[in-house]
């Protein structure tokens, strides 16, 4: 019989996630009554808001609970808190876009906050097949997402082709989940790693058959070179909230449940190293190499976030409890300097007629020069200039690497670091140097979005010159890291 | 040649004739057909496998409700092959696409097989055969103890699941009064069919 | 008796004509199905090893798995549907205004 008495212990550990599920609900059900429609906004905002301080509250806590399905420990506490801060930072930056092209529908906030329980469902969890459900609970709301601007041909394009892309990958996912189950006769990494050396003795064969395949699946979903050629093109025909959703939240996910896999389940395959090492310098390669060519600005923030994604495999291959912290680091600095650059994208994009070519951005220092300073102020991030917080997450990276005998990966790292100067600083070259015949069109301010530009500012300005605080939250994530 | 073999050879046989024909077909309907077919013929080895349970659930949701999804969805758009599907892509992609394909296939294959007669089985009695089948292995009471009890969690994250597949469903699918015709379909210029409805 | 092996083989070459027919079909519907086949032959591996060692974890989790495959295709044809409204065409080499 099942013990009712301890029902309630195990609903204590997931009460960020279910605030954010009943969120999702209240909005789904006030969306289908008229008078009610322009509540959901707040509402959705509210309760991720109650969700956050849920999760913060939480951080610190080490528990599990249904028969050990949910792991809730520093690790994925500090990722929820995350996940659920990019979630409320979408939305604000989402408001009046949504209203400006004519797609603002009430689901749609319902959507971000179910892909977020999604997140935080995958990154909660020790168990694979919980770790596959979460990512189709992430997966199918992005889907929608991509495709949300049901009339534009582009957006309609982006969510088929992401709709394929990421059924293709789950199915490698649950064929690799299937084969690490036949190889161990469980799906719990806890106890995988606890008899990882008997599982490679009895049946090594099926496990590293499963793990190449989850590695590929997983590849897919984070846009790991050679399985990122969906990653282009879906940024750019995604309406541009969501790119930048997608280029922050799933991404953070993705890297979450990797870490736990691979730093943690599958630690002891020695060969994973020079795996990671292969994968990193290709990834990072081909990303800002293919950067270079694009016209586009969100095609080209697209290759860059391939790039960095090459910059964080680079803690896999590097491993240990430096490297995982450095990778927390790193993922949580770049979702801030990349919402914040999407953000300036979004304000961008909502004068008329703007479709975000390189060309739209001239005269831009004229027209609105606070934005055009906060927008170099992300460049310098994206690129790792000093004194913002993508120096700090790069220099911890390659400094961990270099730590541990990786020289020559930092170097490669470095040299890469030089290629993307120079199609970041192409940005700042158009806005401010290059000459127009008509001054560009000034940008509408909304209090929304003015506060997720100031936010992310302060944070890529004063984490970067003071990354203590940020430093020691990645630090104690991996404190409890099971 | 037990009877047992017997079984396994037919409908491994029927299972990929059905998923070759799926893939080859030109109308999306035959291909649906044989896809049912290749599932039939899953849904016995399932069976044979002791998987009683699972066996008629796969008949029964898969066959029965995804797929007549599909049958309905090519019904409801008029689809029925004739439409001209184009330029082929160039051979050299195509060319590259089986490649890659068909290694991988051979490469599953190979890992299957070298592992056929080592001892992955140790401790289940012979290698690479199974154990003896306790009695009622598969039955619906067992697996239901399992699904709702240390199952529980992802059992319940399925619902959400779905709720979000039928949300997404609609907002996608449904009609809207002001809906009428792309907002960005300068460059698209092959609306030679009559519209859908 | 069968060895486990054989199954899984078979689940394997289910596996890759999925895989091909994903990369190489040019009718988004049967790359659905080919996902869909994916799916099952990973269903295929659950089962056998459940059988295998003799537990019944396998078959939750295709349960679990079947219940994915529903709704993505829900969520999939979905959006067939609304691309076919706007381009006539179910054609996957046609989608190119955004360039592959």
């Amino acid at each position: 019989m099942i013990d009712f008495s301890s029902v309630a212990d195990n609903f204590n550990v997931i009460y960020p996630e279910l605030a954010l599920l009943i969120g999702a609900f209240a909005v789904l059900l006030l969306g289908t009554v008229k008078r009610f429609a322009g509540l959901c906004t707040s509402v959705a905002g509210l309760t991720a808001l109650i969700a956050l301080w849920l999760a913060v509250d939480q951080f610190g806590t080490q528990q599990s609970g249904f028969f050990g399905m949910v792991t809730c420990d520093a690790f994925g506490s500090a990722f929820k808190i995350i996940f659920i801060a990019i979630a409320i930072v979408t939305m604000l930056i989402a408001h009046r876009f949504m209203i400006v092209k004519q797609i603002a529908r009430p689901e749609f906030y319902a959507l971000v906050l179910i892909s977020t329980f999604g997140m935080i469902v995958m990154a909660n969890t020790t168990d694979m097949i919980v770790m596959f459900l979460g990512l189709e609970i992430m997966s199918v709301p992005l889907y929608v997402l991509a495709g949300f601007a049901r009339r534009s041909l582009q957006s309609n394009e982006a969510g088929i082709k992401y709709f394929v892309m990421g059924a293709f990958a789950s199915a490698f996912l649950l064929m690799g989940i299937a084969f690490v189950f036949g190889a161990s006769a469980t799906t719990d990494l806890r106890r995988i790693v606890a008899d990882f050396s008997y599982i490679i003795y009895h049946s090594g064969l099926y496990m590293y058959v499963g793990i190449a395949l989850i590695l590929v699946g997983f590849g897919f979903k984070i846009g790991m070179v050679p399985f990122h050629a969906w990653v282009p093109d879906v940024y750019q025909g995604a309406p541009t909230p969501v790119t930048a959703f997608f280029s922050a939240g799933p991404k953070a996910a993705g890297f979450a449940v990797l870490l736990r896999l691979f730093m943690f389940g599958f630690e002891g395959v020695a060969e994973l190293s020079s795996i990671f090492w292969v994968l990193a310098v290709l990834t990072m390669t081909a990303g800002n190499v293919l950067a270079l060519l694009q016209d586009n600005i969100k095609r080209m923030l697209a290759y860059s976030s391939i790039a960095h994604a090459g910059y964080i495999l680079i803690a896999f291959a590097v491993g240990g409890e430096d490297a995982l912290s450095a990778a927390i680091f790193y993922s949580i600095a770049y979702a801030i300097f990349n919402l914040g650059a999407f953000a300036v994208v979004v304000l961008l994009e909502t004068r008329s007629g703007c479709r975000s070519d390189f060309s739209e951005l001239a005269g831009l220092s004229k027209a609105s020069p606070y934005l055009c300073a906060v927008l170099a102020l992300f460049v310098f991030a994206l690129t790792g200039f000093p004194p913002t917080i993508g120096f700090f997450g790069k220099f911890y990276l390659f400094s961990t690497a270099v730590k541990a005998g990786f020289i020559w990966l930092a170097v490669i790292g470095v040299l890469n670091s030089f290629v993307s100067v120079y199609y970041y600083l192409r940005v700042l070259k158009v806005s401010y140097f290059d000459r127009v015949e008509q001054p560009a069109l000034s940008v509408s301010y909304t209090p929304a979005i003015t506060l997720v530009l100031l936010i992310t500012a302060a944070g890529t300005l004063g984490f970067g010159l003071f990354p203590q605080k940020l430093l020691e939250f990645a630090q104690s994530a991996v404190f409890a890291f099971l | 040649m037990t009877l047992d073999l017997v079984i396994f050879l037919i409908s491994s046989v029927v299972a990929v004739f059905g998923a070759t024909m799926m893939i080859t077909q030109r109308n999306p309907i035959a291909s649906v057909l044989f896809m049912i077919l290749s599932l039939l013929a899953q849904a016995v080895l399932y069976i044979q496998l002791g998987a009683l349970f699972m066996g008629a659930v796969l008949v029964i949701v898969y066959a029965g409700a995804i797929l007549v999804l599909f049958l309905f969805v090519i019904m409801l758009l008029n689809l029925r092959g004739r439409e001209s599907l184009g330029q082929p892509s160039p051979p050299i992609s195509l060319t590259v696409k089986y490649a890659l394909a068909v290694l991988f296939v051979l490469e599953l294959i190979m890992v299957v097989k070298s592992s056929f007669s080592s001892d992955v089985f140790a401790d289940a009695g012979n290698p690479g055969v199974m154990v003896m089948q306790t009695d009622n292995f598969g039955a619906v009471n067992d697996v239901a103890v399992l699904l709702f009890q240390r199952y529980l969690y992802p059992f319940e994250l399925t619902s959400i699941l779905l709720l979000v597949a039928i949300v997404g469903a609609v907002i996608l699918a449904q009609r809207s009064r002001d809906d009428d015709g792309p907002v960005d379909a300068a460059s698209s210029g092959e609306s030679e069919g009559k519209a859908a409805e | 008796m069968i060895p486990i092996s054989a199954y899984l083989v078979v689940a394997a070459v289910l596996f890759g004509i999925g895989t091909v027919g994903v990369l190489t079909s040019r009718n988004l519907i049967i790359v659905f199905m080919s996902v869909e086949l994916m799916l099952n032959a990973g269903n295929l591996v659950l089962i056998a090893f459940s059988r295998a060692l003799n537990v019944l974890d396998g078959h939750v989790f295709v349960f679990l798995v079947l219940t994915v495959a529903a709704a993505e295709a829900a969520v999939g044809l979905a959006m067939l549907i609304t691309l076919y409204r706007n381009r006539e065409t179910v054609n996957i080499d046609r989608f190119d205004l955004l360039k592959w």
